[in-house]
């Protein structure tokens, strides 16, 4: 990978951490490179390697200070930066599927964003469906994944005062980004239907629905669709 | 439970928190999910020693105190870290060396004296099925623990230890200079970071020279201290890996200090992190108690890892 503006570089992220930084903006052409570079560390740290976090635009390693000296794991991630090519085959390579309800009685912020928007809703719903996303990270809790770039026009900001309890299933957005909830958490972000979709499933193969690099897309259906693949759709208001 | 696993003590009370620890859950937190493991990695590393297991044994993690526990059969085990007031049958028990409890005999742990978490270990160690290739529980994400499910330790209780959890150990006492003094005020040693140059000169001079105070906004996700504000030219980044120590800093200019059940990823500029050793020590500062951060190299906070791992290891 060629230097250019200072990047890509590599950050202290602690004892046992190197924050490797190859973007300064989020960009769905970051996936490739990302992609690449944690298949070299995972290649070449070997035993030493103990965890790696994709980001938007970074790539934290993390490794084993007894087994690695950090400046020799530093001069490592070096030599492999500076031979580093994009590598495209990055996630699972699957389009996801996520079969949604969009519905105000289980997405209660799709009126007030159709509002924001100045669209009606079924042109939120459309325009929500109506692209690819790519999964730029996952955070926050097993299995959310960060997804994006939403439509300029849904870009609304967080909620001033995030909710106790976000449903399992809840499909959200915030900013240029959309995510779902894989189980019930907190979250701030605005709320514009439900999947049955099991994002986060401990007996499968992987653990996570959705890995970063992949493709999802949305795709809209009735509340009996959405009950027959086992959604629950107890109303917000409804839920203890 | 396999064939070579038996109930080795029964939960009375099972008190605030008591939760299952092995050495945490790697190499999974690109999928979101957290780290884990004891928050305390010294005291955890050192019950497990005092036991005769080896490195990663799973043991329990008791914060606050206040849980009783029956022993189900006769146990070799050992507590160390916290001095939470453990009594054996009403006799002050021994903390930091190994100890032989009978069948039917009562483990109390009242509340903290000097520390906030003690790790009891069992020789042979605790049982419980892996999820996603560690025992470690996290309440929040509801994985691992005993149940797979993430509950922490409840009234009625059985734990699985290993069949041979009564086997003799050669009695050991964990020398003195490696006893923390839990009481004195703690200086955390702190590795700066990538953006440590974005904060004002006076905040890095306060952040260092001043004391700080543990919040009671503290638990296994970070701990919150509050003291001089500090001000950084960065609000937000794009959100990036979190390492363990981390020490953010967000708009409001109190810094949170990062531990085991922190989010994977977030966007606050940080100061640095605290070095394993330093955030182990962190965790075992209760609410109110005074500290100082001390900025120190990769090449000192590892020499002190390996003094450390090479004591444990004997």
């Amino acid at each position: 990978m060629r230097q250019y503006l200072g990047l890509p570089r590599i950050e202290s992220a602690g004892l046992d951490g190197w924050m490797v930084r190859l973007f300064d903006r989020i960009d769905e052409g970051n996936l490739a490179w990302l992609g690449a570079l944690a298949r070299r560390c995972e290649e070449e740290f070997g035993e030493a390697l103990v965890d790696l976090v994709p980001s938007y635009t970074t790539l934290l390693v993390v490794f084993d200070p007894l087994r690695l000296a950090p400046a020799t794991a530093r001069l490592r991630l070096q030599s492999l930066l500076a031979t580093l090519e994009p590598d495209e085959a990055v996630g699972t390579g699957e389009v996801h599927e996520l079969p949604t309800w969009y519905d105000p009685s289980v997405g209660p912020d799709l009126e007030r964003v159709a509002r924001h928007a100045g669209m009606s809703v079924q042109a939120v719903i459309d325009c929500h469906a109506g692209r690819d996303y790519r999964v730029f990270a996952l955070g926050f809790a097993p299995g959310f994944a960060f997804m994006g770039l939403l439509d300029e026009r849904l870009e609304v900001p967080r909620l001033d005062t995030p909710r106790q309890k976000v449903p399992r299933g809840s499909v959200a957005i915030t900013g240029r980004q959309t995510a779902a909830y894989p189980a019930v958490t907190p979250g701030g972000w605005n709320l514009l239907g439900r999947t049955a979709a099991r994002l986060f499933d401990r007996d499968r193969d992987g653990f996570s629905l959705l890995r970063v690099g992949d493709r999802v897309r949305f795709v809209a259906v009735d509340r009996a669709t959405f009950e027959r693949q086992g959604g629950d759709a107890t109303p917000m208001e409804a839920l203890p | 439970m396999s064939q070579y696993t038996v109930i080795g003590l029964r939960v009375e009370r099972a008190g605030p928190l008591a939760l299952l620890q092995d050495a945490g859950r790697f190499g999974v937190r690109r999928l979101g999910v957290t780290q884990g493991g004891p928050a305390d990695l010294h005291g955890w590393a050192w019950a497990n020693r005092l036991a005769g297991n080896p490195w990663g044994t799973a043991a329990l993690e008791i914060t606050f105190g206040g849980l009783t526990l029956v022993a189900e059969r006769d146990l070799t085990l050992a507590v160390a870290g916290a001095d939470l007031g453990a009594t054996l049958e009403g006799s002050p028990l021994p903390l930091w060396e190994t100890v032989m409890v009978r069948e039917g005999q009562r483990l109390t742990f009242g509340s903290p004296r000097h520390g906030l978490r003690a790790y009891l270990a069992v020789a042979g160690g605790f049982h419980a099925e892996p999820v996603l290739g560690s025992v470690s529980c996290v309440v929040r994400e509801g994985l691992g623990g005993f149940d797979g499910r993430g509950s922490k330790l409840a009234d009625g209780d059985r734990l699985a230890v290993r069949a041979d959890a009564g086997r003799r150990v050669a009695k050991q006492e964990v020398p003195e200079g490696e006893r923390p003094d839990y009481a004195e005020p703690a200086t955390l040693a702190l590795l700066p970071g990538a953006q440590v140059a974005d904060f004002s000169g006076d905040s890095l001079f306060a952040a260092f020279n001043r004391p700080w105070r543990v919040d009671d906004r503290a638990d296994r996700m970070g701990v919150r201290l509050t003291g001089p504000r500090l001000t950084c030219r960065i609000g937000s980044l794009i959100s990036e890996g979190i390492g363990l120590g981390a020490v953010q800093v967000p708009p409001d200019g109190q810094p949170i200090a990062l531990l085991n059940d922190r989010q994977t990823i977030g966007g606050y500029p940080r100061l640095g992190a605290l070095t394993p050793l330093a955030a182990s020590r962190l965790a075992q500062c209760l609410p109110g108690q005074a500290l100082r951060l001390r900025p120190t190299t990769p090449e000192r906070s590892l020499a002190a890892l390996r003094r450390f791992r090479d004591a444990v290891a004997g």
